[in-house]
């Protein structure tokens, strides 16, 4: 694999610094860790209110933030070649075709079973 | 870099015991290493996902299952196991910034502080599981949930008890049990990792195997900040 522009300027010789790999400064590492701290409050707090069912599409969204932040800092997406966000992606996408396929699938076929049971 | 710059770093490197002989530089071990685990964490990810569509299913189809039934699961208790999650992925995160740095008495201690954070994690988990085990909140065959349904219509705080209620419990010892399972093999990883560290086997071209093991523990805690909110905070 080609290196990523970014950690490619990190590969200096100098020995003080880590030989390839970008790292993390500890001050990202505390903000993002602040953040999902206070964004797993702000999920908590969220269902203290009645939004109906936009109270599972606030979750999930909070939820999927903190997801990114995690993906994007903790697992340094951000700063590393992009192909393996792009494993990721493709995990995720497939993942995301499955349950939509699946759920239209029993969404067409709930009436019959309903009859039924 | 270039491709002259590539034969001296692989020619200063030959010799170190941690550069294994088919590949030509540091560099290039590590990203391999880095490929390999962000393809099996792919292979997690579709795992879970289709626990994740089986509840995708069961909650588009019998709702009331699941408002019912998330009132035996405790907030605050899946709160704080959030909380003690993304603390050991934050301190896990601090290993590997510690080991890329050759710092590694600083790992160590990190890598043993996400340990901890994952004993605490189970911890909770276990008072969970006794607690629906005692009262009969099992999967769909063990379903007896005559005391706490009792308890709940008493107090008023719950509608008349779902058909198929155990629907609930058997997706939720799956996916939590499931992801149970990957915390307990994350403790595994981060002491095998933590031994090597110990015993000095990492330094600044090395590094590899914590930040891999990295890597899992943040998907591990990553699937639970999607199971808090689907189990734990259904309004």
């Amino acid at each position: 694999m080609k290196p990523g522009p970014s950690s490619g300027t990190n590969l200096t010789h100098h020995n003080d610094q880590p030989f390839h790999a970008h790292v993390v400064p500890v001050i990202v590492l505390l903000a993002v860790f602040g953040a999902l701290l206070g964004l797993t409050f702000l999920s908590l707090a969220a269902t203290w209110i009645d939004l109906g069912t936009w109270n599972l599409w606030l979750a999930m969204g909070i939820a999927t933030v903190k997801a990114a932040l995690v993906a994007l800092y903790f697992m340094h997406l951000r700063y590393d070649h992009s192909f393996y966000a792009l494993v990721l992606a493709a995990a995720l996408l497939f993942v995301l075709l499955f349950v939509c396929l699946t759920l239209l699938d029993t969404v067409e076929y709930y009436p019959d079973i309903h009859a039924i049971s | 870099m270039s491709n002259a710059d590539h034969h001296l770093v692989a020619g200063a490197e030959g010799h170190q015991p941690s550069l294994a002989h088919h590949f030509s530089s540091h560099r290039q071990q590590y990203e391999a290493g880095k490929l390999g685990m962000w393809l099996f964490l792919l292979t997690e990810v579709l795992l879970f996902g289709g626990l994740f569509c089986a509840y995708a299913v069961f909650r588009a189809n019998r709702p009331e299952i699941f408002i019912w039934a998330h009132q035996f699961l405790d907030k605050q208790l899946g709160a704080l196991n959030t909380a003690v999650l993304i603390t050991s992925s934050f301190t896990m995160a601090l290993a590997v910034r510690c080991a890329q740095w050759d710092q590694r008495r600083l790992s160590a201690f990190f890598l043993t502080l996400t340990l901890v954070c994952a004993c605490v994690f189970l911890g909770v988990k276990y008072v969970e599981y006794k607690h629906k085990w005692e009262e009969g909140l099992l999967w769909v065959r063990q379903f007896q949930p005559a005391e706490a349904a009792a308890s709940l219509d008493e107090s008023g705080t719950s509608d008349q008890q779902p058909r198929h209620a155990g629907i609930f419990f058997s997706i939720y010892f799956a996916m939590t049990g499931l992801h149970a399972v990957h915390v307990l093999a994350g403790m595994g990883a981060i002491g095998w990792v933590l031994v090597r560290t110990l015993r000095g086997h990492f330094n600044r071209q090395y590094f590899g195997p914590v930040d891999y093991v990295g890597l899992y523990w943040h998907l591990v805690d990553l699937i639970w900040i999607y199971l808090f909110p689907l189990f734990y905070l259904i309004h």
